[in-house]
């Protein structure tokens, strides 16, 4: 009987994996057709008439500049989150054993920035950035410090909280001062909180579309950016250079999900539980 | 233990305060400020009192406004149902659900502008049998939302369950099994009420996710048709971006969509704060 049931529940689970995969499946699948064949009947294996071999690849990545927008994503993303972990959990560190006014004032309003929603400072923000001159890939991450300070604070403030002081008194007594306490004893402590951090910021960041399409958007795109940027005038868009370019966009964000599930998984629930 | 901790405030704090205080402090000062103005740039900011708030309650903005609770309400009864018949089936020690595991969760990972063009391929291939596609009503608009909604949150929410279920201790099953409990029962008496904390983090987490919603907004249907399928992330950019001399009421519309989600954060603090309270 249990069996029976088992095999059942299994046969539904199957049924239902496929019907997740299944709107992956169908892009890859139209990304090989010729574009005028994709709107008609989406649904449709490509035949010999049909069949477009990498000719929509081709021309997707041209039209969007796609190489260029792969590379400045992987560096916004990576510069970004290397400036978060290090910089946050400093600022952290500072904000538990310190404990003052300033501190705390600057705790909470850290803690207020992650209920705004973006579209409160889109505006102003983007004036500010451009006036500052960091309408570039490297002022950009300044901007993803300012945002990703929120959460990433709030993580490593309670995992600082959880680290006995014991630990940094005898550090102190041998004479160490508070930076080489910090990165030689507290910053080696941090790497599950670190993982957690950076994954959660790096997610964000590399699927961000609104705050880099506003401010560096006109000059430099990135893969979200690039994506959009097909649908150009209404009717007139590749459909074949967009389902390439919607491929090309999973291909990283699955091979990164496939080599570092585990951690990816764990981060999330920890995001989630705490955020 | 650090008496001169204060003296390395430029070097812990600087770096993070000045990111802050650029990206989000000072243009978050300027936006509600700007939002009793009338502006077109920054520097050209003239004050109008409440006008911008008067003239954001339009019918655009009221009906992204019931357009997004509705989704939203509908995304957190479904997303969640689904995520906990999953996880149930899940923790069931059936073979392969690892794999499966993996595969429901993946979507959420899939950014909201690609998302968005999944589904539109997807939905618009369907409704061509109707010779219609998702631009056509924002009743079709809003399924779509739905749909791609639950196909990125069910993971999510499936993996938090799981943690959830797991903690419950197999001895609580046991005894209720001995006392003769049946499967309805145990799951009424047992199950739900131990795994409350995770369907609160579920419920406020789908919640807040739905209402900021914009890029899948964007590109699943841009607003069509004439703007009705926008849930007020867009609309409030459409305000902005896409029509002239609005800026003050897109700012005064953002300033209302930000006390909202600052309601829903509250909300959460107070159920979360009240059964810790009660489990004590």
């Amino acid at each position: 009987m249990s069996k029976k049931n088992n095999a059942l529940l299994t046969a539904a689970l199957v049924l239902l994996a496929v019907i997740f995969i299944a709107p992956i499946a169908i892009v890859l699948m139209n990304s090989f057709k010729g574009q005028f064949f994709i709107t008609d009947a989406p649904f449709a294996l490509p035949n010999r008439q049909t069949f477009a071999g990498f000719e929509n690849y081709i021309n997707g990545i041209e039209k969007t500049g796609f190489i260029d927008a792969f590379v400045r994503s992987v560096f916004i993303t990576v510069v970004s989150v290397f400036g978060i972990l290090l910089f946050s959990s400093m600022a952290a560190w500072y904000i538990v054993r310190k404990n003052d006014v300033v501190s705390k004032v600057f705790y909470y309003a850290l803690i207020f920035s992650m209920i705004v929603p973006f579209q409160m400072v889109m505006f102003t923000m983007s004036k500010t950035a451009n006036t500052l001159g960091l309408e570039n890939p490297v002022g950009i991450t300044v901007l993803y410090l300012g945002f990703g300070a929120g959460l990433s604070v709030f993580m490593f403030t309670g995992f600082v909280r959880s680290i006995p002081i014991q630990l940094e008194e005898a550090a102190s007594i041998d004479g160490c001062g508070p930076i080489r306490t910090f990165f030689s004893i507290i910053f080696p402590i941090l790497k599950p909180t670190a993982i957690t951090v950076s994954i959660l910021n790096a997610m964000w960041i590399w699927n961000d579309y609104l705050l880099p399409y506003l401010v560096i958007g006109s000059e430099y795109r990135t893969i979200p950016v690039a994506v959009q940027y097909l649908q150009g005038g209404y009717g007139s868009r590749d459909m074949g250079a967009l389902m390439a370019m919607l491929v090309l966009a999973i291909i990283p964000i699955v091979i990164f999900y496939l080599i570092s599930q585990k951690q990816i998984i764990k981060g999330v629930i920890a995001g989630a539980v705490k955020g | 233990m650090y008496k001169r901790l204060g003296r390395y405030f430029p070097i812990f704090m600087m770096p993070i305060l000045t990111a802050f205080i650029i990206a989000f402090a000072v243009p978050f000062l300027m936006g509600l400020y700007l939002s009793f103005c009338d502006f077109t740039t920054v520097t050209d900011a003239r004050l109008t009192g409440l006008s911008n708030y008067k003239e954001a309650f339009g019918d655009d903005f009221t009906h992204a406004l019931w357009y997004t609770a509705l989704f939203s309400a509908a995304s957190v009864i479904t997303v969640n149902l689904f995520a906990f018949v999953l996880a149930l089936l899940l923790t069931k020690g059936l073979k392969g659900t690892n794999i499966f595991r993996t595969v429901f969760f993946m979507p959420n990972l899939i950014g909201g502008i690609v998302l968005g063009y999944i589904w539109q391929i997807i939905i618009n291939g369907i409704l061509r049998y109707r010779g219609v596609d998702i631009t056509y009503s924002e009743a079709y608009g809003f399924f779509g939302l739905l749909v791609l909604t639950n196909w990125q949150l069910i993971g999510y929410m499936m993996i938090i369950y799981v943690a959830g279920l797991q903690n419950i201790p197999n001895e609580l099953r046991e005894a209720a099994a001995i006392d003769g409990a049946s499967r309805s029962m145990e799951l009424r008496h047992i199950t739900i009420p131990l795994i409350m904390p995770s369907i609160t983090v579920c419920t406020f987490l789908t919640l807040t996710n739905t209402f900021k919603l914009f890029d899948q907004n964007l590109a699943l249907t841009a607003g069509a048709p004439d703007r009705l399928s926008s849930l007020l992330a867009l609309d409030i950019y459409n305000t902005f971006y896409a029509s002239v001399g609005s800026e003050g009421v897109g700012q005064a519309k953002a300033v209302i969509f930000t006390v909202i989600l600052a309601f829903i954060a509250l909300l959460q603090l107070h159920v979360t704060a009240r059964r810790e309270r009660g489990n004590e």
